[in-house]
C-alpha cells in the first residue's frame, strides 16, 4: 500500500494503458472477458481517484500528490504529475464516465479485443493531461488521445465514419500545430517545460525574441494556443469536426467524446491560457466571449434545426461548451475579482456536469439507435407507452441539459451567467450585452431539448415501433445501470452541489 | 588489446557473403541460415557495442589502429562516439529484419520474399551492410570513402538483379551515376583537405582527428565545404538532389529498400556531418543557411509530393525525403537540441522506414500491386503488418510516445534558436503527413478487401512478425523512454560542438 498512497497519481494514470496490453495477451475470441476486464480495469482507477478525492486538502495551495520523474532530460521535461481542485474534478469525471462508457459499449460483438484496448488507452491519454504540471508531457498526453479516439471512430462507427474520423484528426492535429510551435517556443526561452516556471516567467516576458517585439510573439503564441484549445471545445467557428465526428462514433465513442475529450480544451484555457497569458487573455476576452456567444445561439439553432438525433445532441455539446468559455472570457476581463471568481467557477462546474448531461443523452440516443436503427427524428414519434422508463430517464436527462432549477446544469449556467453579468455590471459593459444574448441563446436551449423529446416520445404514435418485428423493447438492465450512477449525480449536484463547488472555489481562489 | 569488436562487426557480413558465395546455389535454406547467423552475430555484437559505450567517459571508444598503408598516411583506424554507435546499432537492426523479411515463403502460390538466387542475393546484401559498418565506425577518411564506395556499388547489382521488372535498369543506373557523381565531388574536396593538412602540419595522414586539428583557413573552408557536404547529403537525399531515391526505393526489391532507406540515406547524412561539419566547422557556419534552406525545402515539399502518390513504395520513398529533410534541418542549426534531435531522428527514421517497406514489400509479394487505390482489407488479412504499419505511420507523424516525436521536437527546438520561421514553416509537413498516413492506412488496411485480391492474398510469415515487432519495440521504448538513446547522441553532439567552438 505504501508503493500506491506515495504513486497515487501515476498508478491512477498508467493503470488502464497496463490493463490494456494485458488485454493483448487474452485470447481473441473470448469477447465476455475483454469486456469484464477492461470493465473491472476501469473501476480501478476510479475507486483510486476517489481515494485521491477524499485525501485531498481543499484548503491547501498548489499541487498536491506531486510525482516528479526525469523522462526526457536532454530538452528539461520530466514527467511531473500533480492535482489541484481544478484537475482533480475533471480526473474524477474521467474515471467515473470510462466505466460507464465501457459498461455501455458491452453490445459490441466486432473485435472486442482492440475495442476494449483503445478505450483503456484513451482514459490513460485524457487522464495524462489533467494530471501533467509539464508543458511538454501535456502536449504528449494531448496528442496521444487522438489516435485511440480515431480508431474508435474510423473503425466502430456509422456509414460515414471515414470522412468523419479523418476530419476530426486533421482538426485536431492542425489545430495543435500552432501550439507545438508556441511550446517549442517556450522550451527554446526557458530551458525547461516545467508549468511552474514558465507560468512565473513567461507572464512577464518582455525581450525580443529574433528580432521581434515580445508584445507581438506573445500576441501570436496566444492565438495558437487559443485556436488549439477551441478546436477541441470546440468553439464557433472551429466546431464544425464536432457534429460529424460524434454523429459516427459509436455511442461509447461519443460519450467520451462529449464528456471529456471536450473539457480537454476547455482545461486547456483554464490551465495554460489564463495563467501563461493574463495581459493578452484580458485584452482580446470582448473577442473569446463573441466567440463564446456565438457558439451559445449559433449551437442552439443548429441543434434545433437538426433532424437527427444524435447530431441535435452533438450541437448542444457546442451550446454549453460555450458557456464554459463565456465564464473563462468574463474571468479574463476581471481577473482577480468575485465576479470572475464566480464565473469560473461556473465555468468549472459546467465542465463537470455538461460531461454527465451530455454522456448520458449521447448513451440515450444510443440506445434508440440500437433498437430502432435510424436516428432521424421524423420516424420516432410517441414512444412514450412503449418504453416507459425510458422516456422517463430521457426526460430526466434532458431536463439537466435544458438547466432546469434542481438539476445540475442549472447551478453552474446560473454561475456563469451571474459572474459574467457581474463583471458587465462592475468592470466592463460590453459583457452586460455578451451575456443578454447568451439568455436568448438559453431560450433556445429549451426549445431544441423540447423539440427532441417530443419528437421521439410524444405525439401521434409510429405504429412501425409498436407491433410485430419492430416492436420497440424498453431499455434493459445493463443500460439501467449506465444511467443510474449519472442521474444520482446529476441530482446531487442540483440539489446539494457544495461537496464539488468547494472544491472547485478553493482552486479557482487559489489559482486566479 | 582489447577484443577488436568493431572490426569484428565490419567483417563480419563481408566473410558472411564468401562463405555464401562458396556454398552451392541449390542450397537455399542454408545460405538463408547462414545469413541469418552472421546478422544475428552482427546485432548482439551491435547491442552490446550499443550498451556497453562510457556515456561518461564519451569520447570515440573500442578504438582500433592497424596500419595500412603508412607511406600515404592510411590507417584501418576504427571507433565510434555517442553519434555513430546507434547507427551502428541501426545497421544491426536494418540487416537483421532485411534477412528475416527475405526468407519468405517457397510455396510456389506465395513466393514471397527473395526466391530467385538468394546465396548472390544475400552475398550482395552482406557487402553493403559490411561497407555501411565500415563507414559509421572509421576514423581514417580514406577508410571511410573506401567503405563508403563498398555500400554503393552492391546497391546497383541488387536493383538491377532482383528489382522491380518495370524499372529497374533505370532506377539502378540513376542511383549509381547520381551517388557517384555526389562522391566524386566529396572525394575532390577530401582530397584537397588532405593535402592541405600536408602543406600545414608536413604530416601525410587521412586520419580525421589529425585532421580536425589542421587549421583550414578560413577561406578554404568556405569553399569546400559545400561540395564535401553535398556530396555526401546527395546519399542522404537532400533536396534538390533527391530525385534518384524514391526511383531507387521503388525499383530496389524489399530488403534492398529498408538497407537504402533504412541505412544507406544515414550513411549520406552521417558522413555530411562527420566530414563536411566535423572538419570544416567554420565552412558549416558560414553555409549552414543554405542547408538550412535546401532541408526546410526538403521536408515540405518532401510530404506534399508524398501526398499525391498513389504507388506505396512512392508514398514511402518522398515521406524518407521528407524525413531525411530534418535531419539535415537538424544539422543545420549547428546547435545542441537541434543536432541531438538529427542524431536520434537518424535512427528513428531508419527503423520506422525499414518498417514501412518491409510492410509493403509483404503486401506487394502477395497482392502483386502496390498501388493505393487497387488495395484494400489488409488488416483483416495480415493483422500483425498492419498493427506494424499504423505504429510506423504514427512515428511518422510525429505522435508523442513513439520515436517520432522524440526525435523531430528537439530538432524544431534547434530551428527555432537560429530562424524561427524556417520552424513555422516546417511544421506544415506535420499536417500533411498526417493526411498521407491516415489516408493510406485506411485504404490499404481498412477499406473493403477488392473482389481481385480475394482467396489468393494470405498472411505474413512468422519471420515476417519477428522482423516487425523487433523494430516496433525499438520506435516505442525509445518514443516512451528517450533515455535510452538521447543521452548517449548528446555525448557525441558534445564532440561536435567542441569542433563547432563551443557554440
Amino acid at each position: 500500500m505504501d508503493f500506491i498512497s506515495t504513486h497515487l497519481l501515476s498508478t491512477i494514470l498508467f493503470f488502464p494503458a497496463i490493463a490494456a496490453l494485458v488485454i493483448l495477451f487474452l485470447p481473441k475470441e473470448e469477447m465476455k472477458l475483454h469486456k469484464w476486464f477492461a470493465l473491472v480495469a476501469s473501476l480501478i482507477p476510479f475507486a483510486l481517484s476517489l481515494v485521491l478525492w477524499f485525501n485531498f486538502k481543499t484548503a491547501r495551495a498548489g499541487y498536491q500528490f506531486e510525482e516528479i520523474y526525469p523522462w526526457y532530460t536532454a530538452i528539461g521535461s520530466s514527467l511531473h504529475l500533480g492535482v489541484d481542485g481544478l484537475s482533480l474534478s475533471m480526473v474524477l469525471l474521467t474515471t467515473f464516465l470510462t466505466p460507464l462508457a465501457i459498461l455501455a459499449s458491452f453490445n459490441i460483438n466486432d473485435r472486442t479485443k482492440a475495442y476494449m484496448m483503445l478505450f483503456l488507452f484513451l482514459e490513460t491519454g485524457m487522464l495524462g493531461v489533467f494530471m501533467s504540471i509539464d508543458l511538454l508531457v501535456f502536449f504528449v498526453f494531448w496528442e496521444i488521445g487522438l489516435v485511440p479516439m480515431y480508431f474508435l471512430i474510423n473503425q466502430w462507427g456509422s456509414a460515414n465514419r471515414n470522412y468523419a474520423s479523418l476530419k476530426f484528426m486533421i482538426y485536431t492535429m492542425g489545430g495543435s500545430l500552432g501550439l507545438l510551435l508556441a511550446v517549442q517556443l517556450l522550451g527554446v526561452l526557458f530551458k525547461t517545460y516545467d508549468l511552474q516556471v514558465i507560468t512565473a516567467q513567461w507572464s512577464v516576458y518582455t525581450d525580443a525574441i529574433g528580432g521581434i517585439p515580445a508584445a507581438t510573439f506573445k500576441t501570436v503564441a496566444f492565438w495558437a494556443f487559443v485556436i488549439a484549445f477551441a478546436v477541441k471545445v470546440p468553439l464557433w467557428p472551429f466546431h464544425t469536426w464536432l457534429p460529424d465526428a460524434h454523429t459516427e462514433a459509436p455511442t461509447a465513442g461519443s460519450m467520451i467524446l462529449a464528456g471529456v475529450l471536450l473539457k480537454l480544451g476547455a482545461y486547456g484555457f483554464l490551465r495554460l491560457i489564463l495563467p501563461l497569458y493574463p495581459a493578452e487573455a484580458k485584452y482580446f476576452a470582448g473577442a473569446l466571449a463573441f466567440l463564446a456567444v456565438a457558439a451559445i445561439v449559433f449551437g442552439a439553432f443548429a441543434s434545433y434545426a437538426q433532424t437527427d438525433f444524435k447530431r441535435l445532441v452533438a450541437y448542444s455539446s457546442v451550446n454549453h461548451m460555450g458557456f464554459v468559455v463565456l465564464g473563462i472570457a468574463a474571468a479574463a476581463f476581471a481577473a482577480g475579482t468575485d465576479d470572475a471568481r464566480i464565473a469560473l467557477n461556473g465555468a468549472i462546474l459546467q465542465m463537470f456536469n455538461h460531461g454527465l448531461s451530455a454522456a448520458g443523452m449521447f448513451f440515450l440516443v444510443g440506445v434508440i439507435y440500437e433498437r430502432t436503427h435510424t436516428r432521424n427524428l421524423e420516424e420516432f414519434g410517441g414512444l412514450f407507452p412503449l418504453v416507459p422508463v425510458y422516456g422517463g430517464i430521457l426526460i430526466f436527462t434532458s431536463m439537466a441539459s435544458l438547466g432546469l432549477p434542481g438539476l445540475n446544469g442549472f447551478i453552474s449556467e446560473f454561475l456563469v451567467v451571474r459572474g459574467a453579468f457581474g463583471v458587465g455590471v462592475n468592470t466592463v459593459p460590453a459583457m452586460a450585452i455578451y451575456t443578454a444574448v447568451a439568455m436568448l441563446g438559453l431560450l433556445f436551449t429549451g426549445a431544441y431539448i423540447l423539440k427532441g423529446i417530443k419528437k421521439v416520445l410524444h405525439g401521434p404514435m409510429n405504429e412501425h415501433w409498436a407491433h410485430g418485428e419492430h416492436k420497440l423493447t424498453e431499455i434493459n438492465t445493463r443500460e439501467i445501470i449506465v444511467m443510474v450512477p449519472l442521474m444520482v449525480l446529476i441530482l446531487w449536484i442540483g440539489l446539494y452541489p457544495a461537496w464539488i463547488l468547494d472544491v472547485i472555489n478553493k482552486a479557482v481562489v487559489m489559482l486566479f | 588489446m582489447n577484443f577488436p569488436v568493431l572490426s569484428v562487426i565490419t567483417f563480419t557480413p563481408m566473410v558472411a557473403a564468401l562463405i555464401m558465395l562458396m556454398m552451392p546455389a541449390q542450397r537455399r535454406n542454408e545460405t538463408r541460415a547462414v545469413a541469418l547467423a552472421s546478422a544475428t552475430f552482427a546485432l548482439i555484437l551491435s547491442i552490446w557495442v550499443y550498451f556497453s559505450y562510457d556515456q561518461a567517459a564519451a569520447g570515440y571508444q573500442f578504438v582500433e589502429k592497424y596500419n595500412w598503408l603508412p607511406a600515404l598516411g592510411i590507417s584501418l583506424h576504427f571507433g565510434v562516439d555517442g553519434m555513430s554507435a546507434p547507427l551502428v546499432l541501426l545497421t544491426g537492426v536494418v540487416m537483421f529484419t532485411g534477412v528475416l523479411i527475405s526468407w519468405g515463403d517457397e510455396d510456389p502460390h506465395v513466393k514471397a520474399g527473395i526466391q530467385d538466387r538468394p546465396r548472390e542475393f544475400f552475398a550482395f546484401l552482406f557487402l553493403l551492410a559490411g561497407g555501411v559498418f565500415g563507414v559509421f565506425v572509421s576514423l581514417d577518411l580514406f577508410m571511410l570513402f573506401f567503405f563508403y564506395e563498398i555500400a554503393v556499388f552492391p546497391m546497383y547489382l541488387l536493383i538491377a538483379i532482383w528489382g522491380w521488372v518495370v524499372t529497374r535498369e533505370y532506377a539502378a543506373m540513376k542511383l549509381t551515376l547520381y551517388l557517384f557523381i555526389g562522391s566524386v565531388v566529396s572525394l575532390v574536396g577530401v582530397l584537397a583537405m588532405y593535402w592541405l593538412q600536408y602543406k600545414n602540419t608536413g604530416v601525410l595522414s587521412f586520419d580525421m582527428l589529425v585532421m580536425e586539428s589542421a587549421g583550414f583557413s578560413q577561406t578554404f573552408q568556405n569553399i569546400w565545404f559545400l561540395p564535401v557536404f553535398l556530396g555526401f547529403a546527395v546519399l542522404g537525399g537532400i533536396w534538390p538532389f533527391h530525385n534518384w531515391s524514391p526511383d531507387g526505393h521503388v525499383a530496389a526489391p524489399t530488403a534492398v529498400s529498408m538497407f537504402h532507406a533504412g541505412v544507406l540515406m544515414k550513411l549520406g547524412a552521417f558522413a555530411a556531418l562527420r566530414v563536411g561539419v566535423m572538419l570544416l566547422p567554420e565552412g558549416a557556419k558560414q553555409w549552414s543557411w543554405l542547408i538550412m534552406t535546401f532541408a526546410g525545402i526538403a521536408v515540405v515539399y518532401g510530404a506534399y509530393i508524398a501526398f499525391v502518390q498513389t504507388d506505396m513504395k512512392y508514398m514511402i520513398g518522398f515521406s524518407s525525403v521528407s524525413h531525411m529533410g530534418l535531419v539535415m534541418l537538424g544539422v543545420s542549426t549547428l546547435n545542441q537540441t537541434g543536432l541531438t534531435g538529427a542524431g536520434v531522428q537518424m535512427f528513428s527514421h531508419g527503423v520506422m522506414t525499414a518498417l514501412f517497406f518491409a510492410v509493403t514489400g509483404m503486401i506487394y509479394d502477395r497482392a502483386h500491386t502496390r498501388m493505393i487505390p487497387e488495395l484494400g482489407g489488409m488488416m483483416k488479412i495480415m493483422p500483425f503488418a498492419g498493427i506494424g504499419f499504423i505504429i510506423g505511420g504514427l512515428v511518422s507523424m510525429g505522435m508523442p510516445g513513439f520515436s517520432g516525436f522524440v526525435a523531430e521536437f528537439p530538432i524544431f527546438m534547434g530551428v527555432w534558436q537560429e530562424q524561427w520561421l524556417v520552424a513555422v514553416i516546417a511544421s506544415i509537413s506535420i499536417v500533411i503527413t498526417a493526411a498521407y498516413i491516415m489516408m493510406n492506412i485506411r485504404k490499404v488496411f481498412f477499406a473493403d478487401l477488392p473482389e481481385k485480391l480475394e482467396g489468393h492474398v494470405g498472411d505474413i510469415t512468422v519471420l515476417d512478425k519477428v522482423a516487425i515487432v523487433t523494430l516496433c519495440l525499438l520506435m516505442t521504448g525509445i518514443g516512451l523512454f528517450p533515455g535510452l538513446m538521447v543521452p548517449m547522441v548528446q555525448t557525441g553532439v558534445e564532440n561536435i560542438l567542441r569542433l563547432l567552438g563551443g557554440a
